[in-house]
């Protein structure tokens, strides 16, 4: 798979060129700044490369870990911090480099090999298998056995609720996985590393799908267990978070080691700028919006999922043209479910969706789109494009089958491929040519050929579902920008996204999903985070800080 | 241009190279069974009778053709199916459908003239064919049942059907053992040589309609994206459970019309037991042929011609025809194991998963789409 | 009693009822003996899908067991006088039971290689299997008949005292059940075990957390290709045991396709089963009970309007019977069945992505 990656430096005309033009950092001394008890490093990873076809995503990388400190890993995505705790990991071997565990070189060939030496990672994407219990999870690959043959689940419980108690929480070993909330999920991950006695602790991106309230309390859990002696890795892209939590930072970019400091001496515009290698604003400024009349009004809906579960109950909102709502909330709040209705993908079982005041409410894909709906997915690889196929086939995806694309059964090639070149041109998408398949772009280059379909055409409501999820910042901003600049020319957009800092940087007015509903509605310009947080973690009422209380009491 | 015929057709090609290899192997093996001793001699005897009862004659060649024939339009018939996603291994059932009910037909206008008669009982076929198409597709779409295990059943299901059929209703008159009466009418017509009927030229037709529609036609489009990325395709606005129910009675269609010809073109009659083993090998005629159309042409012309050259090889090299099955086992085998061809030639290039045939165990676990 | 048949549409199935119960004694061993190797096949299935391996080529494998089971037992029984212990079994047989289910693994080895280490689509891998199976039992079958080979003989049942047998209805049943051949007896203890191992050992923990998500399994050191490919392997004795018991205990030769579609209701089985053994073992039964019906509505067809009935139905439908209870159970139950949750999706141990 040939990812050619778009970073930002080709994007911007007007900023200073190639990273390769700006001076290198000199090499910092080995010797990194010392925390305040000096003891001998207890992990070092020295000149780790590590080359997949295409792209060298560790380029000489070196870290070294001490016991009792928080150790950050701060890098954009695509930089190379999952790639080299693959390595540590054992779920990727490293083309060059060593790895020293107290002094010692060490192979790590597997992830058993890992866990044998003391190193325990939390992933990003949870490693849980839901219809397993809580109990079988942690325990799965150290499972205490009895006689032999028959596990013993009665010591693994009480092991457990030990263990969860330890850390303030009240575990319930017997419960399926896949009941459980995210919040949830997350302290099963982390009992899982430390069930096993781990000296080492990687959490990769462990706050992305926290919200603020969980994230502090996440924190306090760090440092006791910061205090009990374990060694903590700490992967993020977040700036503030790392400044808060870390003893020591260490920038990646684009594969190599950019610099490592300490949190007292330096700031968010400092890292931001190692991160990416130029003077960045890394939030672009919206505006002001001048709406107008209400475009989408969506009254009383109710959806159900999967399951049959109503999980959108009597959600009430409305878009105007050339404003931006934003829909801040955890996930699994019901979001998934409420695009699906306003996308056609699911039939709602209640209430109303009228677009341009004529009702479209289970009105299927199609209609939605000739009345003027694109949706920019969430799974860009499930629902917005077949990988397989060329990009001129993706571009054409929503209209493939009238004029001047086609004209009845018989396709018009050439009208698809001139147009396609058009678009790829206009939204510089880089490519060889606009035959080759999707799946041979960049995460980034992908998502804009989304976007130019989308974007283009007759279009007065664009649905945005986590539109820059995994992206590279370069990425990120243009379609943050592009967005900005559709609804200044009258486009109504709604834009759902689980990660808060985006809600707030580009939305107009802010509506909060809490278990299915919408609580509360902020204006974009006076929000504040912690508030918007706060409202995401209880929905906001007494109520709902009492039923999270009774929540975590059953659960 | 050439670059690329060539990246996809080598790979194919050295199977074939593999696989008559360790048929020789095993034609060693087994050639005290044979000849009562070891003969080391025994593969060059018997493909060499293979190569010229398929291509040493006129006879041969045409031999080759028709025997192509059934395999083409069965061929199409999985082939359509893997670029929707489905594996249409009900080839089968959908052939001796498509025979019966031709047969039925073409036995009702025994006494029409031919002009009449032949479309009636070829368009008959295909009707039998789509409806036992059509089935399993449903299925499939509205209730999730996997094509695997309900196409094999109905092919079971069919055999029983012709069984009943035959015995019962459409039993000839003054016929000793179960059968129906000769189809008179609805023969078609000889065009080449001794055996080469109307069917050799509907086949040849078939190929390019169905590259056609599948490559140049928005029903093309839907069906392979379906294929491809059904969830992509919802939102494109197609509805995969209609496509899903289309594309298997299209499939039944083609199969059906393969039936057809057979039993218009070569037999001429029904019997109860009747069947064939054409569906298994057009999987391995879509399989080898990469799912597209061209491909399966020339795939189904090499079967075609070992099955041709088969009979003589049994009389001449005393093998019995199974060893043909055998092969394309192995030429099967090859195909998937890639990997192993590209070691052994040294052939460079990534090993590109047949991505022209969409993953078909995606959908097994059960659930509609 | 007999009154109550006259009864419109109720008589008749009271009717059909009481001649379902009437006809089991005689119906019991057929149904135990048809659903022996489609339990087994399910078993087969069972070790593969619940690791995460689609394996539709069950039946091809059933096949070749069949098929070396016969020929081994045939050939050792021209080379070792029979001198049979418990169960009937003689060298000749043990010799074929044991190469059969040798052959089974080294098949299910080959699906394992296909579908485990080269990633190839798991469903067109089992295919070639029955492809090849197909054709390479049916060439040396051919060779082989030429020279009239000796019978390798048969096993027998279990010999059951009387007293045990005679106890009404539980008697029968045993009987049904228990006075059965080595291998339907080894297919009743597998089941129970297999079912009890599952939820019960580290190996169904494992194997369940694997076929659900191999890669959540790699991160806590579980080996996913190894435990993959000895699930497939080990499920390969199933597929043996269910082969041989078609040549050398239910009947005592071979001919070409003799599976006749077992493998895939096997399959079905499974699914109906809810991928779990005694599940698996309810359905077959079910499936088997349609072949009972046939072989009764032919032996001894009830009575009166019931009996003008059913014998009024072409003999072909019972056959077909099965086959079309497949399908309707399928169409059914499989939305609401799920799979384990990775099953047919190659596992790619190293991620590409950085």
């Amino acid at each position: 798979m040939l990812a050619t990656d778009n970073g930002a430096e080709e994007r911007q005309p007007s900023v200073t060129p190639e990273p390769t033009a700006t001076p290198e950092p000199a090499p910092e001394p080995t010797a990194t700044p010392e925390p305040s008890a000096a003891k001998a490093p207890l992990l070092e990873m020295r000149g780790i490369t590590k080359r997949y076809p295409g792209v060298v995503a560790n380029d000489g990388i070196s870290l070294d870990l001490r016991a009792g400190e928080i150790h950050a890993l701060l890098g954009e995505n695509g930089a190379g911090k999952s790639t080299l705790m693959n390595v540590l990991y054992g779920l990727a071997t490293p083309d060059e480099g060593e790895i020293l565990l107290e002094g010692k070189s060490i192979e790590i060939a597997s992830p058993h090999d890992a866990i044998e030496r003391g190193i325990s990672m939390v992933h990003q994407h949870f490693m849980l298998i839901p219809v397993l219990t809580v109990a079988d999870n942690i325990v799965l690959g150290d499972e205490p056995m009895r006689n032999g043959v028959v596990l013993d689940r009665a010591s693994a419980a009480k092991r457990i609720r030990e263990l969860g108690s330890s850390l303030g929480w009240d575990i319930d070993p017997d419960r399926k996985v896949g009941e459980l909330s995210v919040g949830w999920q997350q302290r099963v991950e982390i009992l899982k590393a430390i069930y096993r006695e781990a000296k080492i602790l990687v959490l990769d991106e462990p706050t992305a799908v926290l919200t603020p309230q969980e994230t502090r309390e996440i924190f306090g859990v760090l440092r006791r267990l910061k205090e009990e002696g374990y060694a903590i890795i700490f992967i993020s892209h977040k700036l503030y978070e790392v400044l808060e939590i870390a003893d020591r930072i260490t920038v990646i970019r684009r594969g190599k080691v950019v610099g490592s400091r300490r949190p007292a001496e330096t700031n968010e515009d400092d890292l931001a700028e190692m991160m990416v290698g130029r003077n960045v604003e890394l939030t672009v400024d919206r505006g002001e919006s001048h709406p107008a009349e209400a475009l989408l009004v969506v009254h009383d809906l109710a959806v159900r999922d999967d399951r049959g579960h109503e999980v959108v109950h009597g959600v009430d909102f409305e878009v105007r043209a050339g404003e931006i709502l934003g829909i801040a909330g955890v996930a699994g709040n019901g979001q998934d479910e409420l695009v699906g209705a306003l996308t056609g993908l699911r039939r709602p079982h209640g209430g109303t969706v009228m677009l341009g005041g004529i009702e479209v409410t289970g009105a299927d894909p199609r209609r939605l789109h000739k009345m003027g709906v694109g949706y920019v997915p969430g799974d860009r690889q499930r629902f917005g494009l077949v990988m397989s196929f060329p990009l001129s086939d993706n571009l054409v995806l929503n209209d493939y089958y009238h004029p001047p694309y086609a004209h009845g059964l018989v396709r018009d090639d050439a009208a698809i491929q001139a147009d396609a070149n058009i678009a790829i041109a206009k939204y510089d998408v880089r490519c060889p040519s606009c035959q080759v398949a999707a799946e041979t772009l960049s995460g980034g280059n992908q998502q804009k050929v989304i976007v130019a379909r989308e974007f283009e055409g007759y279009v007065r409501l664009l649905i945005l579902d986590q539109p820059t999820r995994g992206l590279d910042v370069g990425s990120i901003e243009f379609i943050h920008r592009t967005a900005i600049a559709r609804r200044d020319s009258g486009v109504a957009i709604l834009l759902v996204s689980a990660e808060l800092d985006e809600v707030l940087e580009l939305s107009d007015r802010i509506g909060v999903m809490y278990r299915g509903r919408i609580v509360e509605f902020l204006d974009g310009r006076t929000a504040e985070r912690e508030d918007v947080g706060l409202l995401m973690a209880t929905g906001g009422r007494e109520s709902g800080i009492q039923e999270q209380i009774v929540e975590e009491l059953v659960s | 241009m050439i670059s690329r015929i060539r990246a996809v057709v080598l790979v194919p090609a050295l199977a074939i190279v593999l696989a008559l290899v360790t048929g020789a192997i095993l034609m060693i093996a087994t050639s005290p069974l044979v000849t009562g001793e070891l003969s080391l001699i025994l593969p060059l005897q018997a493909y060499l009778a293979m190569l010229s009862g398929a291509f040493g004659s006129f006879d041969g060649l045409v031999r080759t053709l028709v025997n192509a024939t059934p395999l083409v339009l069965a061929g199409l018939a999985v082939g359509i199916g893997f670029k929707a996603g489905l594996f249409n291994i009900g080839a089968q059932g959908q052939f001796i459908v498509g025979a019966l009910l031709s047969t039925a037909v073409a036995l009702g206008v025994n006494d029409a003239p031919p002009l009449v008669g032949i479309p009636m009982a070829l368009l008959a076929g295909m009707v039998g064919g789509l409806v036992w198409g059509f089935i399993p597709g449903f299925l499939k779409a509205y209730t999730g049942a996997h094509e695997v295990v309900t196409t094999i059943m109905l092919n079971y299901v069919a055999l029983a059907v012709i069984s009943w059929a035959v015995s019962g209703p459409m039993r000839g008159a003054n016929v000793t053992f179960a059968r129906t009466d000769d189809i008179l009418s609805a023969s078609l017509p000889i065009l080449l040589g001794r055996d080469g009927h109307l069917g050799i030229l509907l086949a040849a037709v078939a190929v390019p309609i169905a590259a056609w529609l599948l490559y140049r036609s928005t029903v093309g489009f839907e069906i392979r994206t379906t294929g491809a990325n059904p969830e992509a395709a919802r939102y494109a606005g197609m509805r995969p459970k209609n496509l899903i129910v289309f594309t298997m009675s299209l499939c039944g269609l083609f199969a059906g019309l393969a039936g057809a010809t057979e039993i218009l073109g070569e037999v001429g009659y029904m019997t109860a037991s009747y069947s064939t083993g054409v569906g298994f090998d057009a999987i391995a005629v879509a399989l080898l042929g990469r799912a597209h159309p061209v491909g399966i042409l020339f795939a189904a012309l090499l079967f075609g011609a070992m099955q041709a050259g088969a009979g003589n090889m049994q009389i001449l090299a005393g093998l019995p025809v199974q060893m043909v099955d055998v092969l394309q086992a192995v030429i099967l085998l090859f195909l998937t194991a890639e990997i192993v061809v590209r070691r052994i030639f040294r052939v460079r290039g990534q090993t590109a998963e047949m991505v022209e045939m969409a993953s078909v165990s995606r959908s097994y676990g059960g659930g509609a789409t | 009693m007999e009154g109550l048949y006259d009864i419109p549409v109720i008589g008749l199935v009271i009717q059909f009822v009481a001649y379902l119960v009437a006809q089991f004694p005689l119906v019991a061993p057929i149904i135990v003996a048809a659903a022996v190797p489609i339990v087994l096949g399910a078993l087969c299935g069972f070790m593969n899908e619940r690791s995460g391996v689609v394996n539709i080529g069950i039946e091809g494998m059933m096949l070749i067991a069949a098929f070396t089971a016969w020929w081994a037992a045939s050939l050792t029984a021209q080379a070792i006088p029979a001198s049979p212990g418990p169960f009937g079994i003689t060298p000749a047989l043990f010799v074929g039971l044991a190469v059969g289910i040798l052959a089974a693994c080294l098949t299910s080895l080959l699906h394992a290689w296909l579908s485990i280490s080269l990633r190839a689509d798991q469903i067109i891998s089992g295919t070639i299997i029955n492809v090849f199976a197909f054709g390479i039992t049916g060439y040396l079958n051919i060779l082989v008949s030429q020279n009239a080979p000796r019978a390798g003989g048969q096993l027998s049942r279990l010999l059951l005292p009387g007293s045990i047998t005679e106890i009404p209805v539980i008697g029968l049943i045993v009987k049904a059940f228990i006075s059965v051949g080595p291998i339907a007896l080894t297919m009743l203890i597998s089941v129970v075990v297999l079912q009890y191992l599952l939820y019960r050992s580290r190996w169904g923990l494992r194997t369940r957390a694997v076929g659900e998500h191999p890669r959540a399994s790699e991160t806590v050191g579980i080996d996913v290709i190894r435990l993959r490919y000895r699930n497939v392997i080990l499920g390969g004795i199933f597929a043996g045991l269910a082969g041989a018991y078609l040549t050398i205990e239910f009947g005592n030769a071979f001919q070409s396709g003799m599976t006749n579609g077992r493998g895939f209701i096997a399959l079905a089985a499974l699914i109906f089963g809810r991928w779990t053994p005694l599940g698996s073992f309810g359905a077959a039964l079910l499936f088997a009970a349609s072949v009972g019906l046939e072989r009764s509505i032919n032996i001894s067809p009830p009575t009166g309007t019931l009996g003008d009935l059913m014998t009024s139905v072409p003999s072909q439908f019972y056959g077909a019977l099965p086959y079309i209870i497949t399908i309707v159970v399928l169409a059914g139950v499989v939305g609401r069945s799920v799979a384990p949750a990775a099953d047919g999706i190659p596992y790619q141990r190293e991620s590409k992505a950085a």
